[in-house]
């Protein structure tokens, strides 16, 4: 859900009061951007400029920081973020296929967001739950042992 | 906290403990509904179960008769949600919310094990007549030597009394008042322990190296577990954080360290919960923080979560992403145990290598070394999951044959398939074919072999997987998880994947196995980090074992096990099709056609090789060539 | 703490080297070159492109020898059978993601890369595949970047970061998939970058470069416009690098007479407009300690320091000297003064200037340095771009015979010469302003205390009685620890000098590029100014003041130095500028 001015504004001082509060503990870097993601669902470049700025750093290692780790976001994400378990054990069940059928029924690939913004995918590498391979999950909702078939409904569930 | 309260939470919890560990003892009177909730189990529900026992006992009056504890994993995840019930260690699986009234009304109100639900799947095995099976007599539980698993599904992980009563920071109150660091460590040395994370180096050497006197020395646990297919360290911090916990204030105790991190996936939230509360716990009895048990040793643990990155996992780059960076490995020497964490010489060990420490502490270096084999001593977990009916997590001694685990304790390759392969050591690590199965598993034999142990994922094949198409995907996956830093690893893959690719699309010319040596090679011995050097081990040893599979897909433009979708076509026997026209109808390409009970055709040129006619077909008429 | 040493071998050869060298430095003590294309001597040393492995006798794998430690006894091979073949097989593995244009490539003949595919014998390209990353960014007036020929060595990276204190660039995305760039993928032109072409220096490869201005001169000299040309003092001291002579080699005569023979109408001196810079601004100073003026005063000839300060220091905006830089003052008097005196109209003008400088190629498109709506500068080529001119228009450059700049705006003395040292400005404007503010002759014109390649110099400066306290960086780095130390109270200047490049213009990033393994060898910042300091000391006349071009411009046409007319062809002002002109909110 895109945030409003208004909450923007409030999770910026939110954001401003954890760094302050964290700034000096050793290597503050990581964990001010996952705050940050988590309160935002991505990073912006305000938000990269704010954490850069408070911590002295360039922008562009922040920047670096973000791009290199698969939990941070330079968009935000969808409503609900599918992700397909794509780890060993799902994969020889059969979770590629999975994923496709999750990628062709909303019409984007792994990474991308749904232009109204209800959906992300995410192919995520290994939740732990190989005993249910192949695995899915939505927004904590785990579905186990999945056929392409199932997708259909279950993405129905959210798509109301 | 001093020791004689660590004795009397010990003393009061005893009763109980014992009662989940050899069942058929007398018991208290009261049952012990263990519901486990590792992430396999939590994901099938067992959430709702323990809720629905609590009040379920509650209504039938008998809520002072029954403990209900949501423990960590049993390790049987292909059965979950799973629920054992103590005293007599009946083994409930598959529960569904809608049992629970039956079981406590039946089981725990009159006595009566529901049997329907009880799995008993005890193989061979001869018991005294009368006498139901329990949990440790099924196959599963039967050849296992649960040691770093040991509380997993014993005790209740987010209460540090239930972890007390099982010895939980004795192994610490031990080293503080009665050893020296030198005899820890000694300690450690004697008891043959190996990093249990991948390489197998020994952890007593490692903590020596870390001796020498210095300012400042950090501890710090890698639980950054990112092998797809992996998650024995997940289900250690699930079932048993504080054993954890405690070995690391033992390692900081013996090289001189007030300060440990915990790097954990945050892909990982019940971990991270349980280790949140483990900590917050262990600080208000004093068992981490300034003066442990009034000795003047100080340590506390902090934790950090991961961000998605599979290299972080090695230890270099772990480090570097705590301070701050992109988790890149730095060069090796300097070793952490010199230049670590912050610049400070650092012990760094994984999640199952800490789970042992206490009980080496406790029983002795001999006790720990008699288990396993001589140069690989203790246990191993494995989380075992692909095609396999027993999916979950086994701890085997060291030496244990793959055939033992696969069949005896997985419970063999369901759906009457073939076994092809099994793959151990994840990325990093390489396929072992059927001919390989009595293989003695311990870091040696599977080295020598051309695989690793890793840190204990075990993946099984059947004969529906293609070799090189798993060979490709573990290539895909370390092309993803490349830092990018060193050239080897971060073009070697990609060339390595581009040939493969090329193959399993029929593409393949002459050469490109060479090609594919030639570069493995490369990385073996030039790439940056052990990420790097190891990133080819899956296309070496598909190659040593399946190169006919290889070949057939380069020159016979074929795909022997039919999972190469370019290489394979969808066909309609003709002897077979009862020209029923339901594949026609299912297929979501129009590439069916033909006259009502008469053979149905494919049009190759419109097949999307799907494979849904060959699931729709009833008459098994569809094939794939 | 002692001196602690080692004792190693490598290749047989025994050698004693300081406990904290590394293999790479034993290496080169015993006479063995081991070949590295991402290291660079005290800038990048992170082991990624695994070309410098070697074998140490008890380790584990192949090392890399410019971060690995030395020890004692230690026995490294770095010259095996399969120590070559991983190092085939890794510049295999860079070329296969390298954009292979070598024949037409700007770096072609000192490319590193290919210098080393040479000597292990590459001739074969087994592994292509696509390319990581294509992205060309030619959108700067100053620099271009061209990932297709990255080899993500990274020595950019850290020379911008580490050394310039600016992180315009660095590593985005992982694996195969990163690269080296500016946020979002997004131009130089928008990022924080100074264009000071540092990084261009660092670049072992094709991969930056400035931005093209030979064709705009070669244009511009086939248009029938007259073309007038005017190189910088530090482009004497480093061209002959580009046709063979040692680094620190002057040739200020076969300079001129190259010039001349590619069809430039006047040959003119950047080093005139040193000197007249020098009566400006020793004025300019000197009103400001008369009239309780802002100070420090700071210089503002650097074109990427006066971008870093507008980016990063806008604080200290009104502090720097309002003096155009030499070759923009120059450019003005030729559009004005040169035209009027030879009648030619400003608009068939053409000005090209030569700078060791990627920078002055933004600099000469501000648009407030220009004047009646002509750019004061219309081309600037660095160094290396009038080298390949001269090379291509067939000059035999070390054949040429000697010949003066031409006259008018040519003449220089040594304060001129020595604007392209670190120090030089400042020294050259003491000689001045002493001379000015107190009347008197100097002693000794050679003020020492400046000189040198310090990233931070100070001196106490005795202006006969008067003291002042002066300070020299060199490096925006630099600057901006000293910044910072005068914004804390810590330091208290009257002037100061900054350069943007370590060095001053000697090293600028418009200089000839020196490959890593000479850089190890080869002090160019002392050795380049060393050039400078002789033709200094050889002039016959060594003060701005006195030179009789000079004197003659101000009384023919300026008047007095910071009259109105010098005030308003001379002189500019500033303003802040975004880091991130996309991301202005």
């Amino acid at each position: 859900m895109a945030l409003t001015k208004e909450q923007i504004a409030s999770k910026t001082e939110e954001l401003k009061a954890f760094i302050a509060a964290h700034k000096d503990i050793d290597g503050p870097l990581m964990p001010i951007m996952q705050h940050a993601q988590e309160s935002f669902s991505y990073l912006s470049m305000e938000t990269m400029t704010l954490i850069a700025d408070s911590l002295g750093i360039p922008v562009a290692d922040v920047y670096g920081i973000a791009t290199f780790y698969a939990q941070f976001s330079l968009k935000p994400k969808g409503d609900y973020v599918v992700s397909v378990c794509q780890g060993t054990a799902c994969y020889v069940k059969g979770a590629a296929a999975v994923l496709e059928e999750v990628k062709s029924r909303l019409g984007i690939e792994a990474g991308e967001t749904t232009p109204d913004g209800k959906f992300s995918i995410q192919d995520t590498r290994c939740l732990g739950c190989c005993g249910l391979a192949p695995v899915m999950v939505v927004n904590g909702d785990v579905y186990g042992r999945l056929v392409p078939a199932d997708i259909k409904g279950i993405l129905e569930k959210y798509d109301a | 906290m001093n020791l004689e309260t660590l004795a009397r939470i010990r003393e009061e919890g005893q009763a109980n403990a014992a009662m989940r560990v050899a069942t058929g003892l007398p018991g208290t009177g009261v049952h012990h509904v263990m519901v486990c909730g590792g992430t396999g189990c939590t994901s099938s529900g067992s959430e709702k179960l323990c809720e629905l026992f609590a009040s379920e006992a509650e209504k039938q009056g008998i809520a002072d008769k029954v403990k209900v504890v949501r423990t960590g994993c049993f390790g049987l995840c292909a059965l979950g949600p799973i629920v054992i019930v103590y005293p007599e260690g009946t083994f409930y699986s598959q529960v569904k919310a809608e049992d629970v009234a039956e079981i406590v009304e039946s089981h725990l109100l009159g006595g009566e094990p529901v049997e329907r639900l009880v799995y008993e799947d005890i193989g061979d095995l001869k018991l005294p007549e009368g006498h139901s099976p329990t949990l440790y007599d099924t196959v599963f539980y039967h050849k296992q030597l649960r040691l770093a698993l040991r509380n997993c599904g014993r005790i209740n992980p987010e209460d540090i009394n239930e972890y007390i009563a099982v010895d939980g920071y004795r192994a610490l109150a031990k080293v503080l008042t009665e050893m020296t660091p030198d005899e820890v460590i000694q300690t450690v040395l004697d008891s043959g322990l190996r990093g249990r994370g991948g390489a197998g180096f020994p952890t007593g050497r490692k903590w020596m190296f870390a001796k020498a006197p210095a300012p400042k020395k950090y501890v710090v646990c890698n639980a950054d577990e990112g092998d797809p297919g992996a998650f024995m360290d997940r289900s250690i911090l699930e079932g048993d954080p504080h054993a954890v916990l405690e070995a690391m204030a033992i390692a900081g105790y013996a090289i001189g360290a007030d300060e440990g991190y915990i790097y954990v996936r945050a892909e990982y939230p019940i971990a991270v919960q349980r280790l949140t509360i483990a900590i917050e716990q262990a600080r208000e009895a004093g068992l981490l923080g300034k003066d442990i048990f009034g000795t003047g040793f100080d340590f506390d643990i902090q934790l950090r979560l991961g961000a998605g990155a599979f290299v972080c996992g090695e230890e270099t780059a772990l480090l570097t992403s705590i301070e701050g960076n992109r988790g890149e490995p730095r060069p090796r020497p300097p070793f952490p145990a010199v230049k670590g964490l912050f610049g400070k010489p650092t012990v760094i060990n994984n999640v199952e290598t800490y789970a042992n420490i206490c009980q080496i502490i406790l029983n002795g270096a001999d006790w720990f070394a008699s288990q396993g084999t001589k140069t690989s001593t203790g246990t191993k977990v494995f989380a075992l999951g692909g095609k396999i009916k027993h999916t979950g997590l086994v701890e085997v001694p060291m030496g244990t044959t793959l055939r033992e685990i696969i069949y005896d304790i997985g419970g063999g390759i369901p759906n009457g398939k073939k076994f092809k392969a099994a793959q151990t050591g994840g990325p990093s690590g390489g396929c072992i074919p059927a001919a390989n199965l009595d293989t003695a598993v311990d870091y040696d034999s599977l080295k020598a072999i051309g695989s690793m142990m890793g840190s204990g994922g075990m993946i099984i094949m059947d004969e529906d997987n293609c070799m090189v198409d798993i060979a490709k995907f573990f290539l895909e996956f370390t092309v993803d998880e490349s830092c990018g830093k060193c050239v080897p690893c971060r073009l070697g893959t990609r060339r390595m994947l581009d040939i493969l690719t090329r193959i399993t699309e029929g593409k393949g010319e002459d050469g490109d196995i060479e090609k594919l040596e030639a570069i493995a090679a490369d990385l073996q011995c030039s790439a940056l980090c052990a990420l790097g050097q190891t990133a080819p081990n899956p296309v070496v040893s598909t190659l040593r074992y399946f190169r006919d599979e290889y070949e057939a897909h380069i020159y016979e433009k074929r795909c022997p096990a039919g999972a190469c979708k370019a290489l394979l076509q969808y066909a309609i026997d003709p002897e077979k099709c009862k020209g029923c026209s339901l594949c026609s109808k299912k297929c979501p390409a129009g590439a069916i056609s033909g006259e009502i009970k008469k053979p149905f055709t494919i049009d190759p040129a419109k097949c999307i090789k799907c494979g849904v006619c060959m699931e729709t077909c009833r008459f098994g008429a569809v094939v794939k060539k | 703490m002692e001196n602690k040493t080692v004792t190693l071998t490598v290749d047989g050869v025994t050698v004693t080297v300081p406990a904290d060298a590394t293999v790479l430095d034993a290496a080169r003590e015993a006479g063995v070159n081991i070949p590295t294309l991402c290291y660079l001597k005290d800038v990048n040393a992170i082991g990624s492109c695994r070309l410098c492995l070697v074998e140490i006798q008890g380790a584990r794998g192949l090392q890399a020898a410019c971060v690995s430690p030395v020890a004692e006894g230690q026995v490294v091979t770095t010259n095996s059978p399969k120590l070559r073949e991983t190092r085939r097989m890794n510049l295999e593995l860079i070329l296969s993601n390298h954009n292979r244009e070598c024949t037409s490539c700007v770096r072609s003949g000192n490319c590193e890369l290919q210098a080393l595919c040479r000597e292990y014998g590459v001739d074969d390209y087994p592994y292509d595949g696509k390319l990581s990353s294509e992205k060309y960014d030619d959108v700067s007036p100053s620099i271009v970047r061209d990932n297709s020929k990255c080899i993500n060595c990274r020595r950019c990276v850290a020379t911008c970061n580490k050394v310039q204190g600016i992180g315009a660039i660095g590593v985005s995305g992982r694996g195969f998939r990163s690269e080296i760039g500016c946020i979002y993928g997004e131009s130089l032109a928008d990022s924080p970058c100074v264009y000071c072409g540092q990084c261009i220096l660092a670049c072992p490869v094709g991969a930056l470069k400035e931005k093209d201005s030979i064709s705009d001169v070669y244009a511009a000299l086939a248009s029938g416009k007259h073309v007038v040309v005017q190189p910088a003092p530090a482009v004497r001291a480093t061209i002959g690098e580009e046709f063979g002579y040692p680094v620190g080699t002057s040739v200020t005569g076969k300079l001129a007479t190259a010039l001349r023979r590619l069809g430039f109408a006047k040959v003119f001196d950047t080093d005139f407009g040193a000197d007249l810079t020098i009566m400006e601004e020793g004025a300019e100073l000197i009103h400001r300690l008369q009239n309780g003026g802002k100070l420090p005063m700071i210089t503002s000839c650097s074109p990427g320091w006066v971008n870093y300060c507008e980016k990063f220091y806008p604080e200290f905006l009104p502090n720097l000297s309002t003096c155009k830089s030499p070759h923009e003052m120059e450019g003005a008097m030729i559009k004005t003064y040169y035209a009027e005196k030879a009648g030619i109209d400003p608009k068939d003008i053409y000005v090209v200037s030569v700078m060791p400088c990627t920078a002055k190629k933004f600099e000469a498109k501000r648009g407030e340095l220009s004047h009646d709506g002509l750019q004061d500068v219309d081309a600037v080529l660095t160094v290396r771009e009038l080298a390949k001119m001269i090379r291509s228009a067939g000059i035999d450059f070390r054949r040429l015979p000697d010949s003066d700049f031409d006259s008018l705006l040519g003449e220089s003395s040594g304060a001129g010469v020595i604007f392209g040292a670190t120090g030089g400005v400042m020294e050259a404007a003491l000689r001045t302003v002493y001379e000015k503010l107190t009347g008197k002759t100097l002693d000794d014109v050679n003020f020492t205390a400046v000189r040198g390649t310090a990233g931070v110099k100070e001196a106490e400066i005795d202006l006969d009685g008067k003291k002042i306290t002066v300070a020299v960086a060199n490096g925006t780095k630099n600057a901006s620890n000293l910044l910072e130390a005068v914004k804390r109270g810590e330091r208290d200047y009257t002037f100061i000098e900054v350069m943007g490049c370590p060095g001053g213009c000697v090293c600028g990033g418009g200089t000839p590029i020196v490959n890593a393994t000479d850089r190890v060898y080869i002090d160019l910042k002392a050795e380049r100014a060393k050039a400078l300091y002789a033709e200094d000391a050889g002039k016959p006349n060594r003060k701005s003041h006195e030179n009789s071009e000079i004197k003659a411009i101000y009384a023919d046409f300026l008047g007095s130095p910071n009259s109105h007319k010098a005030h308003e062809l001379l002189h500019t002002s500033y303003s802040p500028r975004a880091k991130y002109s996309k991301h202005e909110a």
